[in-house]
């Protein structure tokens, strides 16, 4: 596929971003961000319509801000050619946000060995296939940013959801060792850490969910991280004070809790 | 060997990411385009990346670095003939064949640049009003098409793809050997004169009149106070003018110094020049620049230090800051220039956008297909782009470009980063655009060569 975009120019720039799972209600609210600060977009979702749809929301007043794909990130063999198709499109690559993720919780009574490893190939395995080839392209540019939208859950093991939790601390360390191996290369790496978020995956999550915050609110949160260049963060940003008393809990009291 | 590079413009001012691929043979060329043509990618040829804009730029696709390919292949002292790989620097080129008494006929400001470079935007010097642009010393070229073809063009084989891949910017087949006819010197040093330059008019007088009396003129215009000027004329000793000609043409005699005074190292002298590139700065500089100009006055200058004026301070392009610059360059015919140039620099002015630096040549037309010459002369002007002007200076360009294609002008596309295909298409004229990408597809029938610059003036 040839790009629809202009080549960018000195005086008429492009910052380029490629947006893994873009139609979820995060993913919907940080590509509208991204095209609203001026860059240009790669949107991925593993439904067929939603990314186009979302794409010619974008595209307004004859402006290429958005192309769509459809990719299912348990296609990993796909990754590499679609990955050069993209930057292809784009004219080259300055951003990869990896906001995929799929919640499956299994409820207290049994575990369901089958949606656990579903959760881990999806959160974990999808992002591996895609934050490891883009690192390497990134190292050798000497540019870029990847960004893994991980959560809060990855911070501990609980009972109610053992295979979402171990997806999401997956990702969160192998978004710290990226950060370890690409610093020194000039690739940054955010780790983001959700806690409640009002969107189709908290339904799944039962109990009370305190500081819940707006996708839109992550977004602008995400955003300013990525101008920051910071390493980590938790939105809302209480969750980092929450987590960090969690993670104290000892496990002879951690065992007894009810979440 | 293939990597993902972040590569940039002469000006700094365009980054984006390719696959860079540096080969050293015709068959690495050839085999390149087999694998763009298998995984879906664009190729670009880029020499020493000198150009101000995108035309050695390919944002996500494959470039082709020729700066491997630098042998100089002939050289026949007797002739002045020389065969070169495309990838050899005119610096090569020059510091073999001075000393046994030629001088390549055109140059460039830089002699970094590479003959497959120089031949891809058919380059112009000095001397344009009078020697033409370097492909009118090209004898006879090889290159190789994306279709794998091998082809070798002289203005009577192949004279279609002659005139149409010198000044092609790459976009029709990759050069791989230039032959060239280097210009017989007596002396390693030029008689130039130096003269003050009142006002604008003045400036394309002193071109025009002092053309035919010289074998170089360039003239610099302070475009802050709009007017203020000063020529630089330059002729070649004749045989005996120079009773040291052995050691003015010997390469040490040559070189251009590396400190100032002797002391201060001149590649950190564009952090110096830095805080000066602001509109108030500038006018301090340019005004001093002036007034040591007004001495009218007549020296001998070695070719090197006369010619690579872009060289004389190494990376002065740095000190333009973090967003660079552009370079905005019009050729306009000798009856409409000073009107149109006029308008043009007071828009700047108004707008609050002044180049910080002019340049003007005197030119004539050539056969070449995209040819960017006319019987006229040419207004190039340097802008520093900075995140907070390049809206305002992009509305600037598109404004220019107006004015120049009504004033029945021309645009040179080493320089020019902002030409939309539309104003391409409109000077080029709808024959030539035609005809060129008729060539297009007999040369490259999958498309296989792209550059951005392609993308934005042809796509």
């Amino acid at each position: 596929m040839t790009s629809s975009l202009t080549p960018a120019t000195p005086l008429q720039p492009r910052k380029r971003a490629i947006i893994v799972g873009a139609c979820g209600g995060l993913g919907t609210a940080l590509s509208r961000k991204l095209a609203r600060e001026g860059w240009t977009l790669a949107l991925l979702s593993r439904r067929e319509d939603c990314p186009t749809d979302l794409a010619a929301e974008l595209n307004t007043d004859g402006v290429t801000r958005a192309i769509a794909y459809q990719h299912n990130v348990t296609d990993y063999a796909e990754v590499p050619s679609l990955l050069t198709r993209i930057i292809a499109d784009l004219g080259g690559l300055d951003l990869l946000i990896f906001n995929a993720g799929i919640n499956l919780p299994p409820g207290l009574e049994k575990m369901s060995a089958e949606n656990d490893i579903k959760m881990v190939e999806v959160n974990l395995l999808g992002a591996i296939a895609w934050l490891a080839p883009v690192g390497d392209l990134m190292k050798d540019a000497k540019n870029g940013m990847l960004v893994g939208i991980s959560s809060v859950a990855g911070d501990r093991g609980r009972i109610a959801n053992p295979g979402y939790n171990t997806s999401k601390a997956g990702l969160t360390t192998y978004l710290e060792a990226l950060r370890n191996r690409l610093t020194r290369h000039g690739v940054h790496v955010l780790t983001v850490k959700p806690g409640f978020m009002a969107t189709e995956m908290l339904r799944a999550s039962q109990g009370p969910k305190p500081f819940t915050v707006s996708p839109e609110r992550a977004a602008d949160d995400i955003y300013k991280a990525i101008l920051k260049r910071k390493q980590t963060i938790y939105t809302h940003p209480i969750w980092g004070w929450i987590m960090l008393a969690i993670q104290h809990v000892p496990s002879v009291v951690f065992r007894r809790l009810s979440f | 060997m293939t990597t993902f590079t972040t590569l940039e413009n002469f000006g700094h001012s365009l980054k984006a990411q390719s696959y860079l691929v540096q080969p050293r043979s015709t068959d690495e060329i050839y085999e390149t385009f087999r694998l763009a043509k298998r995984d879906g990618l664009t190729v670009t040829a880029r020499g020493a990346g000198r150009s101000y804009n995108d035309a050695a730029m390919n944002g996500g696709g494959i470039v082709l670095d020729l700066s491997a390919m630098d042998k100089i292949l002939e050289w026949d002292s007797s002739t002045g003939q020389v065969r070169c790989e495309a990838g050899v620097t005119l610096r090569q080129l020059w510091q073999r064949v001075l000393p046994d008494g030629w001088w390549p006929p055109v140059v460039s400001g830089t002699m970094t640049t590479t003959l497959g470079g120089c031949l891809g935007a058919n380059i112009h010097g000095k001397n344009n009003f009078r020697m033409g642009t370097i492909g009118e010393h090209v004898i006879e070229f090889t290159a190789i098409l994306p279709t794998g073809a091998e082809i070798t063009c002289s203005p009577k084989k192949n004279a279609d793809l002659f005139y149409a891949m010198i000044g092609g910017y790459g976009m029709l087949g990759v050069f791989t050997s230039v032959t060239l006819q280097m210009k017989r010197m007596h002396s390693g040093l030029l008689e130039v004169h130096a003269w003050p330059t009142r006002t604008l008019k003045e400036q394309l007088h002193s071109l025009e009149d002092g053309a035919p009396k010289f074998d170089y003129i360039v003239g610099w215009l302070d475009c802050i106070t709009v007017g203020h000027g000063q020529i630089h004329a330059a002729n070649y000793l004749h045989e005996g003018d120079d009773p040291d000609a052995r050691k003015t043409m010997k390469l040490d005699f040559q070189s251009l110094p590396s400190r100032m005074f002797g002391v201060f190292p001149k590649s950190l002298l564009h952090i110096f020049m830095t805080p000066f590139m602001n509109n108030f700065g500038t006018w301090g500089v340019n005004t001093a620049k002036y007034i040591a100009s007004l001495r009218r006055h007549t020296f001998r200058q070695s070719h090197a230090a006369f010619h690579f004026l872009l060289d004389y301070v190494p990376n002065w392009e740095l000190s333009y800051g973090r967003a660079g610059l552009i370079q905005y360059q019009s050729f306009l015919p000798k009856e409409t220039a000073l009107h149109a140039w006029t308008e043009m620099l007071s828009l700047a002015k108004k707008r609050g956008l002044p180049s910080y630096l002019g340049v003007t040549k005197r030119h004539r037309p050539d056969k070449f297909l995209l040819t960017h010459a006319v019987d006229g002369f040419s207004l190039a002007m340097d802008f520093k782009v900075t995140d907070a002007n390049r809206a305002r200076l992009f509305q600037l360009t598109q404004e220019f470009d107006r004015i120049v294609l009504e004033a029945g002008g021309r645009f040179y596309f080493a320089k020019n980063s902002e030409t939309t295909a539309e104003t391409a298409r409109a000077f080029y004229g709808e024959e030539t655009v035609a005809k060129f990408k008729k060539l297009k597809k007999r040369c490259d029938p999958n498309g296989l060569l792209e550059s951005d610059l392609y993308r934005r003036i042809f796509g």
